[in-house]
């Protein structure tokens, strides 16, 4: 209940904070004087925000789409963290899966009940090989994994780019990098597909792959010997060694099971989301999963509920923009608070004068050492 | 058990395994060589003066290349180059480029001099940002916040630069790096946060904030949005060296500091009270505050100093190049900066080195676009990745951090 009430605490600190910012960046109506414009900025844009993200049927079918790709790739980077790596390489893998699931998506054309799953495990065995990389390197040469996903997101990109123009990916009608469709019946269902007459409800069923990850991550991490090892790992590389477990190798399947998780968040986008490929499918997601991982403490449970969180923002941001003058990046402003003092219980206590157990703090991330 | 390991057989294991890692790479580059820098013949052209074109035969060249790198190749497996080995490691890469330019360049030619000048006027920000990193991973803070101190004191710098002019532009982005960096100060140490969780909300904050802003206020008022950028100082007598003259001595006042900061950076770090200090508290923070060192002051101070740093390196993009800030103008050079620090092993002058390295690798991509190599430049665009990811893994290895960095220090 503590932690419930200092994360709501945290929320509320944050909305605060982002409304100052609404206030004081209108700096028309400010130098008018015109006071009731700038607060009343406030709270039309924190009203389109929730409306946007909770508000209708609809608003929530765009919070879950949204929040697919995020809880994923939030699980990709918690699952490196736990085993002490710092996966900045999700956009990459992202990438690497899209493009494996796309083609797979537009090459067939069987039913959707075998063609989906395919998709959806080439994604994850591409994000896989691409996330791997990193892994082996680091197992190998000691090459720090966070140089070595930085560029290979870059050279990803370069990649996608570059099959995006070859003739097998290439949409025939088009000159721009664009890709082929994917088969209608290749698409992730839809989830909402029951309702008659509902045809704006585009939430697919990549949600239902996102909560499986989620739960297979939670079993994983609690009820496999692995799992137990990947911690171990990330807790104290040392005492794992010393311990006789296979460290090197363990390195690997860390940054290949991140990789499959953020392949699988890749070809969710292609085969749910967008029903094609573009050059920057993959956007900022992998980014965002990083601030998600460290939101929910790269404890499962933590993630989905970070990126929930992080996926209503998107989708009422959306609204927001439209509704009012307020921009769209409000919200990684208002990310970035929420992750500020979420993180900081201290700052938190001192701000709203409460008492409450912050309990101990672990740390995600053990410096750079080997 | 890593004392251990550095002392005893484990470390020589590990040396002949990257030793064969690099004749690997030598004698694989060789080949790339051999197969496609050979298959197109003529003249290549490299443009160093106004008046003056070097010209390389290119097939020859390439073959040339190819057999010494295949030979150093051998050599290095068959029985290693001892002390000489990252010397020889580096004029083999930097040969394997010129291959690579002499290739692309056949039957052409194209201006070497502007290139390299380019280079190091690209350098700029990511070594600012190193710096930053470098001093707040020295005390034992881990900084990966660059990215979004760059990016907001570039932010300051535009709007108080279009007000006031470009010095007190200037001075705005280092105030805003300081202040950036007080943030993770007062988060790191004082609310004793995850240094990783509080520098990537700093990252969020200053991307979400600067471009609300430009967004919400620069876009309407645009006069706010315009700086007078510095024009490049010709350095007397320097500046008439040829090609350096052009390379380093014509460049903004950005290019000069920036050099400085890294001379000073290095002499302070190594040769000042200041400097076994804060390598202290970035080693083993607990025995420097034994013997009467203020961890927490000092670890205060190194970070604003680093702010500062970052701000002047954020500053770059609109005093030292375009005159104007847009959305998410840094796009991810604190994330190479911070490469940097790692590739260079937490030392400025193996920061610069790497900051080169990307900043050419920026300026060949503005360059490859107006060759004609007959492979799809992407692939080309992805060369300099490539190679940075070969270097680090056969030739950096495993780094060794400030052992402290990231730790929370509870003071006694």
């Amino acid at each position: 209940m503590k932690s419930l009430r200092m994360t709501l605490l945290a929320l509320l600190s944050a909305m605060v904070v982002g409304g100052v910012i609404i206030v004081l960046s209108d700096i028309d109506s400010l130098r008018d004087g015109d006071f009731a414009t700038a607060f009343g900025a406030v709270f039309s844009a924190y009203r389109a925000l929730f409306v946007g993200s909770f508000g209708s049927l609809r608003a929530i079918s765009s919070t879950i789409n949204s929040t697919v790709p995020l809880m994923l790739c939030g699980v990709s980077v918690s699952i490196a963290f736990k085993a002490g790596l710092f996966n900045i390489g999700a956009t990459g893998q992202m990438l690497a899966g899209g493009m494996a699931a796309l083609w797979v998506g537009f090459s067939m054309n069987g039913p959707g009940i075998i063609q989906v799953p395919l998709a959806i495990l080439a994604g994850a065995v591409g994000g896989a090989l691409f996330g791997a990389i990193a892994g082996v390197l680091k197992a190998r040469t000691g090459a720090h994994e966070v140089i070595t996903t930085i560029m290979l997101n870059n050279m990803a990109a370069f990649m996608v780019l570059w099959l995006l123009k070859t003739n097998l990916f290439q949409r025939s009608d088009r000159t721009d990098p664009i890709s082929k469709l994917v088969d209608p019946a290749g698409r992730l269902p839809r989830l909402f597909g029951f309702l008659n007459g509902r045809e704006d409800l585009l939430a697919h069923s990549g949600f239902v792959v996102a909560l499986l990850a989620v739960g297979v991550f939670w079993w994983f991490l609690h009820r496999t010997t692995m799992g137990f090892e990947f911690r171990v790992l990330g807790l104290n590389s040392d005492a794992a060694q010393y311990a006789g477990m296979r460290t090197k190798r363990l390195t690997v399947l860390a940054m290949l099971f991140a990789g499959a998780f953020a392949g699988m968040a890749g070809a969710s986008e292609v085969t749910g989301t967008y029903g094609y490929a573009s050059q920057n499918f993959a956007g900022n997601i992998g980014f965002d999963a990083i601030a998600i991982a460290l939101l929910g403490r790269s404890s499962p449970l933590g993630t989905a509920f970070a990126a929930v969180l992080f996926g209503a923002l998107q989708a009422g941001g959306r609204q927001m923009q439209a509704n009012t003058d307020v921009p769209i990046s409000l919200i990684v402003v208002l990310r970035a608070l929420i992750v500020m003092f979420i993180a900081a219980p201290l700052l938190v206590k001192a701000i709203w004068r409460v008492k409450a157990d912050t309990g101990a703090q672990s740390q995600t991330f053990r410096g750079w050492g080997s | 058990m890593s004392d251990i390991k550095s002392a005893g057989i484990g470390q020589s294991a590990e040396q002949r395994k990257r030793s064969r890692n690099v004749g690997v790479v030598y004698v694989v580059l060789g080949l790339v060589s051999a197969t496609i820098f050979t298959n197109r013949p003529g003249n290549s052209g490299f443009k160093l003066l106004d008046d003056f074109i070097f010209v390389i035969p290119a097939r020859p060249f390439a073959w040339a290349l190819a057999i010494t790198l295949v030979a150093l190749g051998a050599a290095q497996l068959l029985r290693g180059m001892g002390k000489v080995t990252n010397v020889v490691l580096t004029v083999a890469t930097i040969s394997f480029v010129v291959g690579f330019l002499t290739w692309a360049a056949s039957g052409g030619s194209f201006s070497l001099t502007g290139m390299l000048q380019d280079t190091v006027t690209r350098s700029v920000p990511i070594t600012m940002g190193a710096i930053a990193g470098i001093i707040c991973e020295r005390s034992g803070i881990i900084n990966i916040a660059i990215e979004g101190q760059l990016l907001g004191s570039a932010f300051a710098g535009s709007v108080v630069g279009s007000v006031l002019g470009p010095w007190p532009g200037v001075a705005a982005a280092m105030l805003m790096g300081v202040a950036l960096s007080g943030i993770l100060a007062v988060f790191a140490i004082r609310y004793r946060v995850d240094q990783v969780i509080v520098g990537f909300a700093i990252n969020f904050l200053a991307l979400g904030l600067t471009s609300f802003l430009a967004s919400r206020v620069l876009t309407k008022n645009p006069q706010y949005n315009l700086v007078k950028p510095f024009s490049p100082y010709r350095v007397p007598l320097l500046s008439e060296i040829p090609v350096i003259g052009v390379v380093l001595f014509t460049q903004t006042l950005f290019v000069y500091v920036s050099l400085a900061a890294v001379a000073v950076t290095t002499w302070a770090l190594f040769r000042t009270r200041w400097g076994l200090r804060t390598r202290a508290i970035g080693e083993y923070p607990k025995a420097a505050g034994t013997l009467g060192v203020d961890v927490i002051k000092l670890r205060y101070r190194n970070l604003l100093i680093a702010g500062a740093a970052a701000g002047f390196g954020g500053a770059w993009w609109p005093i030292g190049t375009v005159g104007r800030f847009d959305q998410n103008i840094t796009s991810g050079r604190g994330f190479i900066a911070l490469a940097a620090v790692i590739f260079g092993r937490w030392h400025p002058v193996g920061a610069l080195s790497a900051a080169l390295v990307f900043a050419f690798a920026e300026a060949l991509q503005l360059k490859l676009s107006n060759l004609n190599t007959g492979i799809p430049s992407e692939f080309l665009l992805m060369a300099p990745y490539l190679v940075t990811l070969v270097v680090v893994a056969g030739f950096v290895g495993r780094s060794r951090a400030p052992r402290a960095a990231g730790q929370i220090y509870e003071a006694q």
